[in-house]
Protein backbone atom coordinates (compact mmCIF):
# COMPACT_ATOMS: atom_id res chain seq x y z
CA UNK A 1 0.00 0.00 0.00
CA UNK A 2 1.41 3.52 -1.21
CA UNK A 3 0.23 6.80 0.75
CA UNK A 4 1.58 10.31 -0.78
CA UNK A 5 0.71 13.00 1.10
CA UNK A 6 1.45 16.60 2.94
CA UNK A 7 3.32 16.41 6.35
CA UNK A 8 1.82 18.12 9.81
CA UNK A 9 4.93 18.13 11.95
CA UNK A 10 4.58 18.04 15.83
CA UNK A 11 7.18 17.57 18.80
CA UNK A 12 7.68 14.82 21.50
CA UNK A 13 4.97 13.69 23.76
CA UNK A 14 1.64 14.97 21.50
CA UNK A 15 -1.38 13.85 24.51
CA UNK A 16 -4.56 12.05 23.57
CA UNK A 17 -5.61 15.40 25.14
CA UNK A 18 -4.26 17.08 22.53
CA UNK A 19 -5.14 14.82 19.75
CA UNK A 20 -9.03 14.93 21.20
CA UNK A 21 -9.83 16.91 24.06
CA UNK A 22 -11.99 15.47 26.69
CA UNK A 23 -14.24 17.80 25.99
CA UNK A 24 -15.76 16.33 22.92
CA UNK A 25 -15.88 13.31 24.58
CA UNK A 26 -19.57 13.29 24.92
CA UNK A 27 -19.49 11.05 21.24
CA UNK A 28 -18.32 8.69 19.41
CA UNK A 29 -19.16 10.57 16.13
CA UNK A 30 -16.66 10.12 13.60
CA UNK A 31 -16.94 13.30 11.91
CA UNK A 32 -17.42 15.08 15.30
CA UNK A 33 -14.40 14.45 16.50
CA UNK A 34 -12.73 15.01 13.35
CA UNK A 35 -13.49 18.39 13.62
CA UNK A 36 -11.98 18.80 16.46
CA UNK A 37 -8.43 16.48 15.99
CA UNK A 38 -5.52 18.41 16.76
CA UNK A 39 -7.03 21.58 17.73
CA UNK A 40 -5.93 22.51 21.26
CA UNK A 41 -2.10 22.61 19.85
CA UNK A 42 -2.83 23.49 16.09
CA UNK A 43 -6.59 24.79 15.82
CA UNK A 44 -6.21 25.15 12.09
CA UNK A 45 -5.24 21.54 11.53
CA UNK A 46 -8.96 20.40 11.08
CA UNK A 47 -9.07 23.27 8.07
CA UNK A 48 -6.09 22.63 6.89
CA UNK A 49 -5.70 18.62 7.10
CA UNK A 50 -6.17 17.40 3.33
CA UNK A 51 -6.90 13.13 2.70
CA UNK A 52 -3.95 10.97 2.42
CA UNK A 53 -2.33 13.91 4.83
CA UNK A 54 0.50 12.33 7.32
CA UNK A 55 1.38 13.34 10.44
CA UNK A 56 4.83 13.10 11.66
CA UNK A 57 5.73 13.62 15.42
CA UNK A 58 8.39 13.13 17.87
CA UNK A 59 8.57 10.69 20.95
CA UNK A 60 5.85 8.86 22.89
CA UNK A 61 2.75 10.17 20.43
CA UNK A 62 -0.25 9.46 21.71
CA UNK A 63 0.53 9.17 25.35
CA UNK A 64 -1.92 9.74 28.08
CA UNK A 65 -5.89 8.22 27.72
CA UNK A 66 -6.73 5.01 26.16
CA UNK A 67 -9.80 6.93 24.44
CA UNK A 68 -9.80 5.36 21.06
CA UNK A 69 -11.64 8.88 19.67
CA UNK A 70 -7.95 9.98 19.25
CA UNK A 71 -6.79 7.34 16.42
CA UNK A 72 -10.71 7.86 15.57
CA UNK A 73 -10.63 11.83 15.01
CA UNK A 74 -7.09 11.20 12.91
CA UNK A 75 -8.65 8.43 10.79
CA UNK A 76 -11.70 10.77 10.02
CA UNK A 77 -9.53 13.29 9.35
CA UNK A 78 -8.42 11.40 6.33
CA UNK A 79 -4.74 11.31 7.91
CA UNK A 80 -3.62 7.94 5.87
CA UNK A 81 -0.50 6.88 8.32
CA UNK A 82 1.13 8.30 11.48
CA UNK A 83 4.72 8.48 11.63
CA UNK A 84 6.47 8.71 15.06
CA UNK A 85 9.81 8.39 16.48
CA UNK A 86 7.97 6.51 19.39
CA UNK A 87 4.30 5.92 20.16
CA UNK A 88 2.53 5.48 23.62
CA UNK A 89 1.71 2.40 24.21
CA UNK A 90 -2.24 2.01 24.07
CA UNK A 91 -2.35 4.65 21.16
CA UNK A 92 -0.02 2.05 19.34
CA UNK A 93 -2.31 -0.35 20.55
CA UNK A 94 -5.61 1.02 18.84
CA UNK A 95 -4.00 1.71 16.03
CA UNK A 96 -2.75 -1.80 14.67
CA UNK A 97 -6.45 -2.56 16.45
CA UNK A 98 -8.67 -0.11 14.05
CA UNK A 99 -6.38 -0.31 11.04
CA UNK A 100 -4.77 3.05 11.49
CA UNK A 101 -1.57 2.94 9.42
CA UNK A 102 1.46 4.09 12.35
CA UNK A 103 5.47 3.64 11.69
CA UNK A 104 8.33 4.12 13.84
CA UNK A 105 11.09 6.00 12.27
CA UNK A 106 13.79 8.47 13.17
CA UNK A 107 14.24 10.48 10.17
CA UNK A 108 11.95 13.25 12.02
CA UNK A 109 14.87 16.26 11.35
CA UNK A 110 14.45 15.48 8.26
CA UNK A 111 11.15 16.29 7.35
CA UNK A 112 9.74 20.26 7.35
CA UNK A 113 6.01 20.46 7.91
CA UNK A 114 4.24 20.89 4.57
CA UNK A 115 6.62 18.56 3.16
CA UNK A 116 5.13 16.25 0.34
CA UNK A 117 6.40 12.26 1.26
CA UNK A 118 5.63 9.19 -0.30
CA UNK A 119 5.34 6.21 2.16
CA UNK A 120 5.33 2.33 0.64
CA UNK A 121 4.02 0.06 3.43
CA UNK A 122 4.97 -3.06 2.32
CA UNK A 123 8.76 -2.28 1.67
CA UNK A 124 8.50 0.55 4.87
CA UNK A 125 10.41 2.76 2.32
CA UNK A 126 9.91 6.73 3.18
CA UNK A 127 10.76 9.15 0.73
CA UNK A 128 10.81 12.87 0.60
CA UNK A 129 9.41 13.89 -2.56
CA UNK A 130 10.93 17.14 -2.46
CA UNK A 131 14.79 15.43 -3.53
CA UNK A 132 13.37 11.97 -3.90
CA UNK A 133 15.55 11.46 -0.29
CA UNK A 134 14.70 7.39 1.24
CA UNK A 135 14.37 6.42 5.06
CA UNK A 136 13.90 2.78 5.95
CA UNK A 137 11.67 1.84 8.82
CA UNK A 138 11.43 -0.96 11.01
CA UNK A 139 8.34 -3.47 10.00
CA UNK A 140 5.96 -4.71 12.65
CA UNK A 141 6.49 -7.80 14.71
CA UNK A 142 4.59 -10.87 12.78
CA UNK A 143 1.79 -11.29 15.39
CA UNK A 144 1.04 -7.13 14.74
CA UNK A 145 1.21 -8.17 11.20
CA UNK A 146 -1.27 -10.77 11.27
CA UNK A 147 -3.70 -8.59 12.82
CA UNK A 148 -2.79 -5.60 10.31
CA UNK A 149 -3.24 -7.84 7.36
CA UNK A 150 -6.80 -8.83 8.41
CA UNK A 151 -7.75 -5.12 8.94
CA UNK A 152 -7.38 -4.89 12.40
CA UNK A 153 -8.58 -6.84 15.27
CA UNK A 154 -12.13 -6.87 14.90
CA UNK A 155 -11.44 -9.06 11.22
CA UNK A 156 -8.77 -11.45 13.17
CA UNK A 157 -11.02 -12.34 16.22
CA UNK A 158 -14.00 -12.45 13.60
CA UNK A 159 -12.17 -15.00 11.82
CA UNK A 160 -11.51 -16.85 15.27
CA UNK A 161 -14.99 -17.50 16.41
CA UNK B 1 15.98 -18.35 34.17
CA UNK B 2 13.66 -16.87 37.09
CA UNK B 3 10.72 -14.71 36.27
CA UNK B 4 9.22 -11.65 37.31
CA UNK B 5 5.53 -11.50 38.92
CA UNK B 6 4.83 -9.83 36.12
CA UNK B 7 5.84 -12.58 33.84
CA UNK B 8 4.27 -15.42 36.38
CA UNK B 9 0.88 -13.32 35.99
CA UNK B 10 0.99 -13.40 32.25
CA UNK B 11 1.87 -17.39 31.95
CA UNK B 12 -0.54 -18.35 34.09
CA UNK B 13 -3.14 -16.28 32.28
CA UNK B 14 -2.07 -17.90 29.17
CA UNK B 15 -1.57 -21.14 30.18
CA UNK B 16 1.91 -21.63 29.73
CA UNK B 17 5.18 -22.78 32.07
CA UNK B 18 6.66 -19.86 31.38
CA UNK B 19 7.03 -16.54 29.24
CA UNK B 20 9.67 -13.93 28.64
CA UNK B 21 9.72 -10.28 27.87
CA UNK B 22 9.12 -9.63 23.91
CA UNK B 23 6.63 -12.60 23.26
CA UNK B 24 3.40 -12.44 22.41
CA UNK B 25 0.42 -14.24 24.15
CA UNK B 26 -3.11 -14.76 24.08
CA UNK B 27 -4.20 -14.33 27.86
CA UNK B 28 -7.37 -15.16 29.68
CA UNK B 29 -8.55 -12.07 30.91
CA UNK B 30 -10.27 -12.10 34.46
CA UNK B 31 -12.07 -8.63 34.67
CA UNK B 32 -12.61 -6.70 31.23
CA UNK B 33 -13.59 -2.94 32.56
CA UNK B 34 -15.06 -0.03 30.42
CA UNK B 35 -16.45 3.31 31.29
CA UNK B 36 -19.05 5.88 29.47
CA UNK B 37 -16.64 7.39 26.94
CA UNK B 38 -14.84 4.18 26.13
CA UNK B 39 -17.32 1.53 26.41
CA UNK B 40 -20.54 2.57 23.75
CA UNK B 41 -17.11 2.31 21.48
CA UNK B 42 -16.75 -0.89 22.34
CA UNK B 43 -20.45 -2.08 22.20
CA UNK B 44 -20.90 -1.15 18.69
CA UNK B 45 -17.87 -3.30 17.89
CA UNK B 46 -18.82 -5.90 19.83
CA UNK B 47 -22.38 -5.79 17.85
CA UNK B 48 -20.66 -5.89 14.98
CA UNK B 49 -19.21 -9.55 15.83
CA UNK B 50 -22.65 -10.88 15.69
CA UNK B 51 -21.96 -12.59 19.23
CA UNK B 52 -25.14 -13.05 21.89
CA UNK B 53 -23.90 -12.63 24.39
CA UNK B 54 -20.19 -11.83 26.48
CA UNK B 55 -18.26 -14.52 27.37
CA UNK B 56 -18.66 -14.16 30.86
CA UNK B 57 -21.31 -11.94 32.59
CA UNK B 58 -19.71 -11.38 35.44
CA UNK B 59 -16.27 -10.72 34.48
CA UNK B 60 -17.36 -7.96 32.41
CA UNK B 61 -17.55 -4.62 34.10
CA UNK B 62 -18.93 -1.42 33.10
CA UNK B 63 -19.28 1.74 34.87
CA UNK B 64 -20.82 4.79 33.86
CA UNK B 65 -17.98 7.42 36.13
CA UNK B 66 -16.72 9.85 33.65
CA UNK B 67 -19.40 12.33 32.40
CA UNK B 68 -22.00 11.30 35.40
CA UNK B 69 -24.43 12.55 36.73
CA UNK B 70 -24.86 13.04 32.80
CA UNK B 71 -23.31 16.76 32.27
CA UNK B 72 -25.47 16.75 28.50
CA UNK B 73 -27.72 15.05 26.70
CA UNK B 74 -25.09 13.58 24.52
CA UNK B 75 -23.34 11.94 27.35
CA UNK B 76 -26.28 10.90 28.84
CA UNK B 77 -26.87 8.95 25.25
CA UNK B 78 -23.64 7.31 25.96
CA UNK B 79 -24.77 6.23 29.45
CA UNK B 80 -28.25 4.69 28.03
CA UNK B 81 -26.03 2.53 25.75
CA UNK B 82 -24.29 1.25 28.41
CA UNK B 83 -27.47 0.70 30.92
CA UNK B 84 -29.26 -0.82 28.04
CA UNK B 85 -26.57 -3.30 27.14
CA UNK B 86 -25.78 -3.97 30.77
CA UNK B 87 -29.68 -4.70 31.25
CA UNK B 88 -29.55 -6.93 28.19
CA UNK B 89 -26.65 -8.95 28.91
CA UNK B 90 -27.13 -9.17 32.91
CA UNK B 91 -24.24 -7.97 33.90
CA UNK B 92 -23.25 -8.78 37.60
CA UNK B 93 -20.52 -5.90 37.71
CA UNK B 94 -22.49 -2.90 36.32
CA UNK B 95 -22.91 0.19 38.75
CA UNK B 96 -24.83 3.19 38.06
CA UNK B 97 -26.70 6.06 39.91
CA UNK B 98 -25.86 5.83 43.37
CA UNK B 99 -24.26 2.75 43.35
CA UNK B 100 -21.74 4.18 40.76
CA UNK B 101 -18.11 5.45 42.12
CA UNK B 102 -14.61 6.03 40.08
CA UNK B 103 -13.87 2.91 38.72
CA UNK B 104 -10.40 2.25 39.62
CA UNK B 105 -11.19 2.97 43.64
CA UNK B 106 -14.75 1.06 43.32
CA UNK B 107 -13.50 -2.40 41.58
CA UNK B 108 -10.87 -3.08 44.75
CA UNK B 109 -13.39 -1.48 47.50
CA UNK B 110 -15.67 -4.02 46.02
CA UNK B 111 -12.83 -6.86 45.51
CA UNK B 112 -13.95 -7.61 42.38
CA UNK B 113 -10.06 -7.10 41.11
CA UNK B 114 -7.87 -9.49 43.47
CA UNK B 115 -4.66 -10.02 43.64
CA UNK B 116 -2.92 -12.62 41.04
CA UNK B 117 -5.79 -11.26 38.45
CA UNK B 118 -5.35 -10.00 34.57
CA UNK B 119 -7.41 -7.07 34.08
CA UNK B 120 -7.98 -5.24 31.15
CA UNK B 121 -9.68 -1.79 30.63
CA UNK B 122 -10.41 0.47 28.57
CA UNK B 123 -9.34 3.32 30.95
CA UNK B 124 -5.32 4.33 30.64
CA UNK B 125 -5.63 4.16 34.16
CA UNK B 126 -6.28 -0.14 34.87
CA UNK B 127 -2.86 -0.15 36.05
CA UNK B 128 -4.16 0.73 39.62
CA UNK B 129 -4.87 -3.01 40.18
CA UNK B 130 -0.95 -3.56 40.07
CA UNK B 131 -0.92 -2.31 43.87
CA UNK B 132 -3.20 -5.31 44.64
CA UNK B 133 -0.40 -7.34 42.82
CA UNK B 134 -2.48 -7.98 39.66
CA UNK B 135 -1.24 -7.48 36.43
CA UNK B 136 -3.77 -4.80 34.65
CA UNK B 137 -3.15 -2.65 31.80
CA UNK B 138 -5.34 0.06 29.78
CA UNK B 139 -6.46 -0.83 26.16
CA UNK B 140 -8.75 0.70 23.58
CA UNK B 141 -12.37 0.04 22.97
CA UNK B 142 -12.04 -2.59 20.21
CA UNK B 143 -9.88 -4.43 22.56
CA UNK B 144 -12.35 -4.32 25.07
CA UNK B 145 -14.88 -5.33 22.17
CA UNK B 146 -12.90 -8.30 21.37
CA UNK B 147 -12.40 -9.12 25.33
CA UNK B 148 -15.79 -9.23 25.70
CA UNK B 149 -16.52 -11.72 23.01
CA UNK B 150 -14.20 -14.31 23.48
CA UNK B 151 -12.23 -13.21 27.56
CA UNK B 152 -8.71 -13.23 25.77
CA UNK B 153 -6.71 -10.40 24.87
CA UNK B 154 -3.06 -10.69 22.74
CA UNK B 155 -0.50 -9.28 25.07
CA UNK B 156 3.44 -8.51 24.45
CA UNK B 157 5.20 -9.62 27.83
CA UNK B 158 7.30 -6.40 29.19
CA UNK B 159 10.19 -5.79 30.04
CA UNK B 160 10.57 -4.84 34.00
CA UNK B 161 11.71 -1.51 35.25
CA UNK B 162 12.46 -2.93 38.81
CA UNK B 163 12.33 0.86 40.94
CA UNK B 164 14.10 -0.06 44.37
CA UNK B 165 12.45 2.72 47.14
CA UNK B 166 13.98 2.63 50.65
CA UNK B 167 14.02 5.04 53.49
CA UNK B 168 11.51 6.54 55.97
CA UNK B 169 9.49 9.09 54.35
CA UNK B 170 9.57 12.37 55.60
CA UNK B 171 6.87 13.98 57.63
CA UNK B 172 3.94 15.63 54.69
CA UNK B 173 5.36 13.20 51.86
CA UNK B 174 3.07 10.28 50.79
CA UNK B 175 2.63 7.93 47.68
CA UNK B 176 1.83 10.80 45.62
CA UNK B 177 5.37 12.17 45.68
CA UNK B 178 6.85 9.12 45.44
CA UNK B 179 5.42 8.12 42.27
CA UNK B 180 5.68 12.06 40.75
CA UNK B 181 9.50 12.12 41.97
CA UNK B 182 9.90 8.61 39.80
CA UNK B 183 8.39 10.46 36.73
CA UNK B 184 9.98 13.27 37.10
CA UNK B 185 13.57 10.95 36.86
CA UNK B 186 12.07 8.90 33.77
CA UNK B 187 10.11 10.80 32.16
CA UNK B 188 6.92 10.65 30.50
CA UNK B 189 8.06 8.00 28.12
CA UNK B 190 10.70 6.55 30.43
CA UNK B 191 8.77 3.26 30.91
CA UNK B 192 7.34 3.16 27.96
CA UNK B 193 6.01 -0.74 27.00
CA UNK B 194 7.24 -1.36 30.30
CA UNK B 195 6.02 -2.96 33.24
CA UNK B 196 7.20 -0.99 36.83
CA UNK B 197 7.47 -3.10 39.90
CA UNK B 198 7.98 -1.18 42.96
CA UNK B 199 9.61 -2.48 45.73
CA UNK B 200 12.15 -1.97 48.43
CA UNK B 201 11.07 -1.08 52.36
CA UNK B 202 8.98 1.86 52.04
CA UNK B 203 6.48 0.36 49.55
CA UNK B 204 6.54 -2.47 52.20
CA UNK B 205 5.39 -0.16 54.55
CA UNK B 206 2.78 1.65 52.50
CA UNK B 207 -0.87 1.59 53.05
CA UNK B 208 -2.99 0.26 50.11
CA UNK B 209 -4.65 3.60 49.06
CA UNK B 210 -0.82 5.08 48.60
CA UNK B 211 0.14 1.92 46.83
CA UNK B 212 -2.61 2.39 44.49
CA UNK B 213 -1.41 5.91 43.55
CA UNK B 214 1.57 4.89 42.87
CA UNK B 215 0.81 1.89 40.44
CA UNK B 216 -1.98 4.25 39.13
CA UNK B 217 0.15 7.09 37.70
CA UNK B 218 2.63 4.12 35.59
CA UNK B 219 1.10 5.73 32.67
CA UNK B 220 2.14 8.93 33.13
CA UNK B 221 5.67 7.16 32.60
CA UNK B 222 4.25 5.35 29.54
CA UNK B 223 4.11 2.18 31.39
CA UNK B 224 2.10 -0.84 30.66
CA UNK B 225 1.36 -1.69 33.85
CA UNK B 226 2.74 -0.73 38.00
CA UNK B 227 2.78 -3.53 40.16
CA UNK B 228 3.77 -4.33 43.64
CA UNK B 229 4.27 -7.69 45.21
CA UNK B 230 1.05 -8.53 47.80
CA UNK B 231 2.00 -8.89 51.55
CA UNK B 232 0.56 -8.68 54.88
CA UNK B 233 -1.09 -5.46 54.45
CA UNK B 234 -2.65 -6.36 50.50
CA UNK B 235 -4.18 -9.38 52.78
CA UNK B 236 -5.43 -7.46 55.63
CA UNK B 237 -7.47 -5.17 52.41
CA UNK B 238 -8.72 -8.29 50.25
CA UNK B 239 -9.77 -10.81 52.69
CA UNK B 240 -12.70 -9.11 53.87
CA UNK B 241 -13.33 -7.99 49.96
CA UNK B 242 -12.47 -10.64 47.58
CA UNK B 243 -15.52 -11.82 45.57
CA UNK B 244 -13.45 -14.65 44.25
CA UNK B 245 -10.01 -16.69 45.76
CA UNK B 246 -7.33 -15.17 44.51
CA UNK B 247 -3.29 -15.91 44.17
CA UNK B 248 0.02 -14.14 45.38
CA UNK B 249 2.50 -14.23 43.09
CA UNK B 250 6.14 -12.96 43.61
CA UNK B 251 9.19 -12.61 41.61
CA UNK B 252 12.09 -14.86 41.78
CA UNK B 253 15.10 -13.52 43.06
CA UNK B 254 17.08 -14.52 39.20
CA UNK B 255 14.16 -12.27 37.92
CA UNK B 256 15.37 -10.61 34.84
CA UNK B 257 14.92 -6.72 34.78
CA UNK B 258 15.94 -4.61 32.06
CA UNK B 259 17.29 -2.07 34.42
CA UNK B 260 16.87 -1.40 38.26
CA UNK B 261 16.84 2.19 39.74
CA UNK B 262 17.05 2.67 43.31
CA UNK B 263 15.44 5.70 45.62
CA UNK B 264 15.87 6.94 48.89
CA UNK B 265 13.51 8.58 50.43
CA UNK B 266 14.72 9.89 53.15
CA UNK B 267 15.21 13.82 52.00
CA UNK B 268 11.88 13.50 49.74
CA UNK B 269 10.00 16.30 49.61
CA UNK B 270 6.49 17.12 48.51
CA UNK B 271 6.82 17.36 44.83
CA UNK B 272 4.45 19.24 42.19
CA UNK B 273 4.19 18.22 38.01
CA UNK B 274 4.07 21.80 36.69
CA UNK B 275 2.38 22.54 33.43
CA UNK B 276 2.18 20.90 31.02
CA UNK B 277 3.61 17.07 31.44
CA UNK B 278 3.40 14.46 34.62
CA UNK B 279 7.37 15.22 34.45
CA UNK B 280 7.59 18.63 34.71
CA UNK B 281 8.44 17.89 38.40
CA UNK B 282 9.78 20.53 40.60
CA UNK B 283 10.50 20.08 44.77
CA UNK B 284 7.94 22.30 46.58
CA UNK B 285 10.38 24.53 47.49
CA UNK B 286 11.03 25.15 44.30
CA UNK B 287 6.95 26.63 43.76
CA UNK B 288 7.51 30.64 44.64
CA UNK B 289 4.17 32.57 44.41
CA UNK B 290 1.95 30.36 42.29
CA UNK B 291 -1.85 31.62 42.98
CA UNK B 292 -4.07 28.97 42.70
CA UNK B 293 -8.25 29.52 41.11
CA UNK B 294 -9.00 26.15 41.60
CA UNK B 295 -7.89 22.72 44.30
CA UNK B 296 -9.51 19.61 43.40
CA UNK B 297 -9.44 16.76 45.74
CA UNK B 298 -10.50 13.52 43.92
CA UNK B 299 -9.91 10.94 41.40
CA UNK B 300 -8.53 7.46 40.97
CA UNK B 301 -5.66 8.95 41.80
CA UNK B 302 -6.01 10.62 45.08
CA UNK B 303 -9.79 10.54 46.30
CA UNK B 304 -9.85 7.40 49.00
CA UNK B 305 -10.59 7.72 52.40
CA UNK B 306 -6.93 8.19 53.23
CA UNK B 307 -6.43 10.96 51.04
CA UNK B 308 -9.54 12.82 52.72
CA UNK B 309 -9.25 12.04 56.03
CA UNK B 310 -5.21 13.72 55.33
CA UNK B 311 -7.08 16.72 53.81
CA UNK B 312 -9.84 17.45 56.33
CA UNK B 313 -6.42 17.05 59.39
CA UNK B 314 -5.29 20.16 57.44
CA UNK B 315 -8.71 22.15 56.52
CA UNK B 316 -9.85 21.61 60.17
CA UNK B 317 -10.52 24.38 61.80
CA UNK B 318 -9.54 26.48 58.63
CA UNK B 319 -10.68 28.24 55.77
CA UNK B 320 -10.42 28.20 52.12
CA UNK B 321 -8.40 30.98 50.74
CA UNK B 322 -11.28 33.73 49.45
CA UNK B 323 -9.55 33.99 45.97
CA UNK B 324 -9.92 30.00 45.86
CA UNK B 325 -12.14 27.52 45.11
CA UNK B 326 -12.02 23.80 46.79
CA UNK B 327 -13.43 21.10 45.33
CA UNK B 328 -13.64 17.86 47.12
CA UNK B 329 -14.67 14.26 45.32
CA UNK B 330 -14.72 11.31 47.59
CA UNK B 331 -15.12 8.80 44.64
CA UNK B 332 -17.26 6.05 45.85
CA UNK B 333 -20.23 5.75 47.71
CA UNK B 334 -18.77 4.27 50.61
CA UNK B 335 -16.18 6.93 51.23
CA UNK B 336 -18.84 9.33 50.15
CA UNK B 337 -20.73 7.80 53.69
CA UNK B 338 -17.68 7.08 55.59
CA UNK B 339 -16.48 10.83 55.19
CA UNK B 340 -19.94 12.06 56.11
CA UNK B 341 -19.80 9.43 59.30
CA UNK B 342 -16.58 10.29 60.64
CA UNK B 343 -17.06 13.93 60.39
CA UNK B 344 -14.68 15.01 57.38
CA UNK B 345 -17.65 16.93 55.46
CA UNK B 346 -18.05 19.04 58.36
CA UNK B 347 -15.08 19.89 58.49
CA UNK B 348 -14.89 20.33 54.88
CA UNK B 349 -17.92 22.73 54.35
CA UNK B 350 -16.55 24.62 57.52
CA UNK B 351 -13.55 25.30 55.58
CA UNK B 352 -15.49 26.31 52.79
CA UNK B 353 -15.42 23.41 50.59
CA UNK B 354 -17.38 22.04 47.75
CA UNK B 355 -18.80 18.49 47.67
CA UNK B 356 -18.87 17.17 44.30
CA UNK B 357 -20.75 13.41 43.87
CA UNK B 358 -18.42 10.38 42.95
CA UNK B 359 -17.11 11.25 39.52
CA UNK B 360 -13.84 11.66 37.25
CA UNK B 361 -15.53 15.08 36.30
CA UNK B 362 -13.09 17.52 36.53
CA UNK B 363 -10.03 15.39 36.16
CA UNK B 364 -10.41 15.54 32.33
CA UNK B 365 -12.00 18.56 32.04
CA UNK B 366 -15.12 16.93 31.44
CA UNK B 367 -17.67 18.88 34.01
CA UNK B 368 -17.89 19.84 37.59
CA UNK B 369 -15.13 22.01 38.15
CA UNK B 370 -13.90 22.94 34.56
CA UNK B 371 -11.34 25.89 34.37
CA UNK B 372 -11.64 29.38 32.43
CA UNK B 373 -8.90 30.97 30.27
CA UNK B 374 -6.01 31.89 32.50
CA UNK B 375 -6.85 30.01 35.63
CA UNK B 376 -4.53 27.47 37.34
CA UNK B 377 -5.62 24.49 39.33
CA UNK B 378 -3.58 22.52 41.86
CA UNK B 379 -5.22 19.09 42.03
CA UNK B 380 -4.75 15.63 43.17
CA UNK B 381 -5.88 13.88 40.17
CA UNK B 382 -2.78 12.53 37.32
CA UNK B 383 -2.50 14.39 34.17
CA UNK B 384 -1.93 18.39 33.29
CA UNK B 385 -1.93 18.14 29.68
CA UNK B 386 -2.69 21.61 27.51
CA UNK B 387 -6.66 21.68 28.07
CA UNK B 388 -6.74 18.79 30.30
CA UNK B 389 -9.31 20.42 32.83
CA UNK B 390 -10.50 23.08 30.83
CA UNK B 391 -9.41 25.59 28.71
CA UNK B 392 -6.48 25.34 26.29
CA UNK B 393 -4.87 28.40 28.24
CA UNK B 394 -5.58 27.04 31.84
CA UNK B 395 -3.07 25.49 33.79
CA UNK B 396 -2.66 22.42 36.17
CA UNK B 397 -0.76 21.76 38.72
CA UNK B 398 -0.31 18.11 40.43
CA UNK B 399 0.03 17.45 44.02
CA UNK B 400 -0.65 15.30 47.11
CA UNK B 401 -3.69 15.59 48.77
CA UNK B 402 -1.77 17.59 51.61
CA UNK B 403 -0.36 19.85 49.51
CA UNK B 404 -3.55 19.99 48.02
CA UNK B 405 -5.52 20.81 51.05
CA UNK B 406 -2.48 23.53 52.61
CA UNK B 407 -2.47 25.55 49.61
CA UNK B 408 -6.17 26.03 49.01
CA UNK B 409 -6.03 27.46 52.50
CA UNK B 410 -3.21 30.05 51.44
CA UNK B 411 -4.56 30.26 47.82
CA UNK B 412 -1.12 29.47 46.67
CA UNK B 413 1.45 26.64 47.05
CA UNK B 414 2.16 25.99 50.09
CA UNK B 415 3.81 23.01 51.68
CA UNK B 416 2.00 21.27 54.56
Amino acid sequence: MIFKGKVHKYGDNVNTDEIIPARYLNTSDEAELAAHCMEDIDIDFPKNVQPGDIIVAGENFGCGSSREHAPLAIKASNVSCVIAQSFARIFFRNCINMGLPILESNFYQEIKSGDEIKIDLDTGIITRLRDNKKFKTEKFPEFMQNIINAGGLMSYVKNKI
Amino acid sequence: MGMTITEKILAKHANLDSVKAGQFIEANVDIALGNDITAPLAIKEFKKLGIKKVFDKNKVSLIPDHFTPNKDIKSAEQSKILREFAKDQDLTHYYDQADVGVEHVLLPEKGIVVPGDLVIGADSHTCTYGALGAFSTGVGSTDLATTMAIGKVWLKVPETIKFVITGKLPQGVYGKDIILHIIGIIGVGGALYRAMEFTGDTIENLNMADRMTICNMAIEAGGKSGIITPDAITEEYVKSRAQRPYEFFASDPDAKYLEVIHIDTTKLEPKIAFPHLPSNIKNISEAKNIKIDQVVIGSCTNGRIEDLRIAANILKGKTVNENTRLLIIPTTPLIYKQAMEEGLFSIFLDAKATISPPTCGPCLGGHMGVLAKGEKALTTTNRNFVGRMGHPESEVYLCSPAVAAASAIKGEIVAP
